[in-house]
This record gives structure tokens, sequence and C-alpha cells, in this order.
């Protein structure tokens, strides 16, 4: 037990005097928990747009009224003439312009029907299509809350309702799959990294001849990361439930288990790839493009995977990532208990074992 | 201080990659106290042999003991009673000189008031006593070598196994680095090295010269200069190799 606490000392020493591995350590999951949450954001929120009102009576300036009191938007502009238009998404002063036609109020009681022009900067055809969508669902709603009692409801009521994310609010996206993208990182990067610098500058042979067993070696090598792992997934949590405000509706309980579940697989991943490479500049390589371009990409983190192209929705089916960031929607948003997620739940544990089992063969073959 | 006990016994060892023979039927003894060389060309199949005598590796088939230990079935006893330095540069870089001896002191199970003592002695044979808080990356290579030997035999091993231990380093920290060596067999440890500088052959009390994995000659390096008629090892290296 002695020579198991030197040797984790030993592992804190290293990771505590490298700087590139603290700021790998510290510096990247809060980075990105940074970068995700509020710079690249999709969110609808204080959206400048313009508003020309041609009718100017009572109807027409209380939805104007209404759509900029939402809190989405906020009026920049007042364009009279349609020339200024151009000029305006141009300058990016505006990224939508509404129109109300003449005669809006009038139309609306007499004919039950009337015309409102958007306009939308479609330079960033998501963004301006969630501004259309948000714009749509408030006209539609101050219509129905105006002639509520009347039978002859004007408009089509197209009725937006965003499951589980009510507010459609991106941190809901992005946390449960940051945690996977930061454990990734954490776990399996600098696991292979740090396993690799002892191949590298030798000094595995000498721990091999000693009396060390090669599994204590192992240990001792991952269980410092198995620590910060923890660490850094918790403060995603915390961060992401303070911060963000994203909340953990399930069970608290099944979601650190499953996130202990995930550790042991990209540990076990770390371990697998230091037995294919020799150089850390390898393992590095290996890692980015391995683990975290996938995890990235294929998990569904960013891109849902129901939207990808058949050959890509086949090869996600390999990214371990996109097993956990389905478990952790499913317990953090929709309170889903193991009955939900126990099919994820064993894949990760099968791929786990499948890593260690191909480490443990690798390792014996090198001895020979 | 050479006995005839011996602590390395090796008989018909054979290490195969595939096709190649890397040790093609090896058998010697290694005594107690003595210094054993074992010098060749690269690639003659040096660091294979000492690495299976080490448990880095397993042979393909022979018999082997070392330090009274089976090789295949105890290699966790031999371990303790062995200390060994690769051709790579062994010690952590990162970590200051007294980290590195506290390090290895504590795998190899040593308590701590035993560690203390050893590395109060050690660092004051090696004169570095002032410099125990030092990075070992700021030290210069002579130093580090000698203090990865000494950190090798830290643990009082029975046998101590150096791969090329002086690779790169220049003919005076050479002779240093030798100096102490002679003071490790004089405590009683048995040295096995391998090397391919023919001064440092000179030192050895036998030697024996691999080629293409076979041992070509093993003796004394007095008797082999008579037997080959040759003033000093590297004559005898180089008739033997031609």
């Amino acid at each position: 037990m002695n020579r198991f606490l030197a040797f984790l000392q030993k592992e804190f020493h290293h990771i505590f005097r490298d700087p590139r591995t603290l700021v790998i350590l510290f510096g990247i999951p809060i980075a990105q928990l940074l970068l995700f949450g509020f710079v690249l954001t999709n969110e609808v929120r204080n959206v400048k747009i313009g508003v020309v009102d041609h009718s100017k009576d009572y109807l027409s300036i209380r939805m104007t009224q209404r759509l900029l009191s939402s809190g989405f938007f906020q009026l920049a502009a007042t364009p009279s003439s349609e020339s200024e238009y151009e000029g305006l998404f141009r300058s990016g002063k505006v990224k939508e312009i509404i129109v109300f036609e003449p005669d809006f109020g009038r139309r609306i009681m007499k004919e039950g029907k009337a015309g409102i022009q958007l306009i939308a900067d479609a330079s960033e055809p998501n963004a301006a299509q969630l501004i259309v969508n948000y714009t749509t669902a408030i006209a539609n709603g101050f219509v129905k809350d105006e002639f509520g009692q009347n039978q002859k409801l004007p408009g089509v009521d197209i009725k937006v309702r965003m499951l589980f994310n009510e507010d459609m609010r991106d941190a809901y996206n992005f946390i449960p799959g940051l945690i996977a993208v930061i454990l990734m990182l954490i776990s399996a990067m600098m696991t292979a990294i740090t396993i690799t610098r002892e191949k590298e500058t030798g000094t595995m042979e000498i721990l091999l001849a000693s009396p060390l067993k090669p599994i204590q070696i192992i240990l001792g090598k991952v269980v410092p990361y198995m620590i910060l792992s923890i660490v850094n997934a918790l403060v995603v949590l915390l961060l992401g439930y303070f911060v963000f405000e994203v909340p953990v509706v399930g069970s608290l309980a099944l979601l650190l288990g499953e996130i202990l579940l995930f550790i042991f697989l990209a540990l076990s991943l770390g371990i697998l790839i230091s037995t294919f490479v020799d150089n850390q500049v390898t393992a590095l390589a290996m890692s980015g493009f391995v683990l975290m371009l996938p995890s990235i990409l294929l998990s569904g983190f960013i891109f849902p995977v129901k939207n990808m192209p058949v050959p890509l929705q086949i090869l996600s089916n390999v990214i371990p990532p996109r097993w956990f960031i389905e478990i952790n929607r499913t317990v953090m948003l929709k309170g889903g208990g193991l009955g939900a997620i126990w099919p994820n739940t064993l894949i990760l544990l099968g791929m786990s074992v499948l890593f260690i089992f191909i480490s443990i063969r690798k390792f014996k073959i090198r001895l020979q | 201080m050479i006995t005839s006990e011996p602590v390395i016994t090796v008989k018909n060892m054979v290490k195969k990659f595939g096709n190649f023979v890397a040790n093609d039927n090896l058998n010697f003894e290694v005594y107690k106290g003595e210094i054993f060389g074992f010098i060749g060309a690269n690639g003659a199949g040096k660091t294979t042999a000492i690495r299976i005598l080490c448990g880095l590796s397993t042979p393909t088939s022979g018999v082997m003991k070392v330090a009274g230990y089976d090789i295949y079935r105890q290699t966790e006893k031999i371990k303790q009673n062995i200390g060994y330095m690769s051709q790579k540069f062994s010690l952590y870089e990162d970590l200051t000189i007294y980290e590195n001896i506290r390090f290895y002191g504590g795998i190899y199970g040593m308590n701590m008031a035993e560690r203390k003592a050893r590395t109060a002695e050690m660092l004051e044979r090696l004169e570095l006593t002032e410099y125990e808080n030092r990075k070992i990356g700021d030290l210069p290579l002579g130093w580090k070598q000698k203090l990865a030997f000494s950190i090798a035999i830290l643990h009082n091993p029975k046998i101590v196994f150096l791969d090329e231990p002086t690779g790169g380093v220049d003919p005076i920290t050479r002779r240093q680095f030798w100096n102490l060596i002679y003071e490790a067999v004089e405590k009683g440890i048995t040295v096995f090295v391998t090397t391919h500088y023919m001064d440092e052959a000179e030192y050895c009390d036998r030697v024996s010269i691999m080629a293409d994995g076979k041992i070509v000659a093993l003796d004394t390096p007095q008797k082999l200069k008579e037997q080959y008629n040759a003033s000093n090892m590297d004559e005898v290296f180089l008739k033997i190799a031609r």
C-alpha cells in the first residue's frame, strides 16, 4: 500500500508541475463551458428587429408592444420605406423586420384575416428560422388572447411547444453533452498521454522491472485522473445548475453512477490507446482524432444523431459519448430512471470490458 | 570478493521474434560479487538478454535462474532482488533529486527511516546534498547518470543490471561512473553490464562477447587478450568480429 501511495504522490507532482497539463485539466473545461454557454449560443434573446407599421391602429400597436415586451426582441429601427431594409440587414442593425399591412386591425375585425410580413436575415439560416418561429408564436398568442372568446378566431393557431426545454434554452442542450466531452478529454486523453510519457522517457521499463505489479502501475497512473475527472464532472454539474440553471430532474445518485461508469470507460479507452502508441505526440494526435472529434461531432452533442446521414448514424453507434449523452439528457432533463437507460448502460459497460480485454492482450504480447 | 557461487544461471536461452532469433542458445553463469560484461555491436542481442533476466520479456525457451529464483515462476521474487538501469535515462525530470529518491525508495517498499538514512548517505557520497531540491531536468547528464545508478542500488539488490549505462557520457564521467560500480561491488552487489565501449570491457571481471545472437567468447579480459594475441579488448573484439 505504501508503494502505491508513493506512486500516487509522484503522479500528482507530475500533474501539478506541468502548466500544460493544468491548462488541459482545468482551463479547457471552463473555457468550453463559457464558450458553449455564452458565445456559441443559439438562443433568441434581445434580437434586434425593425418594425414597419403601415396601419398604426390599436391592434398593430398592441401586438408590437407584446413582441417587444417578450424579452426576445428589441426595437432597433423603424424604417419608413422599403429601400432602407437591405441597408439595415447589411449593417447588421436588425435581424428581422416585421411589416404590418395597412388597415391591419380593421381587416382582422371585419375579414377575420390580416397579414404580417416577416423578413429575416437568412445568412444565418438556423437563427433566422428560430427568430421567425418565435415571432409567429408570439403573434398567434397575441391574437388568441385578444379574440380568445370569439368564435371567428382569426389566423392559424400554430402552437409551438418545446418539450423538456420550454424556453429553447441552449444550456439544456449542451451541459449533458459537455460532461461527456470533458470526461473524454481528461480521462481518456490524459491517461493515454501520461502512460505513453512513461514509455517514451524509458521510466516504464524501470517501473516494470520493480516489484510493482503491472496492475498497480496502471492504477497508479489512472487513479489521479479518475479523481480529477470526478471533480470536473461535479464542477460542470454545479456550474450548469447555478449559472445556466440546468436542473437534474431525475435521480442524482443514478446520474453520478452513470458518470462513474463513463469515467471508467474513458479511462479504459485511454489505457487502450496507450498500448498502441509509443510517444506522447502520437497519443495526443490519436486522442484528438479518435476521441475528441467524434465525441463532439458524431455523438449528438452538437448535431442531433437523427439529422445525420445514415452512414454517419451507423458510425455514431460506436462512439461511446453518444450513448452517454442520451443517458445524461434522459436523467437530467426528463427525469428518466434506470428503466429508460439500461440499454445504454449495458452498452457502455460492454465497451469498457472490451477495451480492458484488448489492453490486457496487447500488454501480454508486448512482454513476449 | 568473487566467489564461485552463481547468482545468475542461464542454460539454453533462446528468444525468437517471429523468424528472427535474437538470442540463439545462450549459456553462462554469473558469480556472486563479480562484474560481468556483455559486449557486442548494436543488435547483437545484449538488450534482449538483459530484459529477459529482469523479467521485462519472456524467453522462448531455456532454463534460467536469477538470484536463486526461477525466471518463469518467481519473477516477483526476482524483481525484489535486482536493480535495473536502462539505456534510456530513467529518472523523472520534473521531480527533484529528493523526490526521485523518495519515489524509488517507496516503490521498493523501503520504510521511511531506512530511506532517509540511505538517502543522506548517498547524497553525501555523490556530493549532492546541497542540491537535493534541484529538479533532475536541471542537472548535467553525468550527474543524472550517477544518480540513476545510485537509485538503482538504493534498495541494496543482490544484482544490478546496467544496460549501456554510459551512453553519451564523456570519458572522465565514465571513469567516475565506474568508480561507483566498484563501490557497489565492494558492498557485495553483483554487476551485470552491457556496453559497446571496449575500454569498459577492460574494467569487467569477465566479459562475454556477443555477435548475431550468440556468445562467441567468454572469459576474463586478460585471457581473451592472450588467446587472441591482442594488446587490448578493442583488438580482441575486432578479431572476433572478423
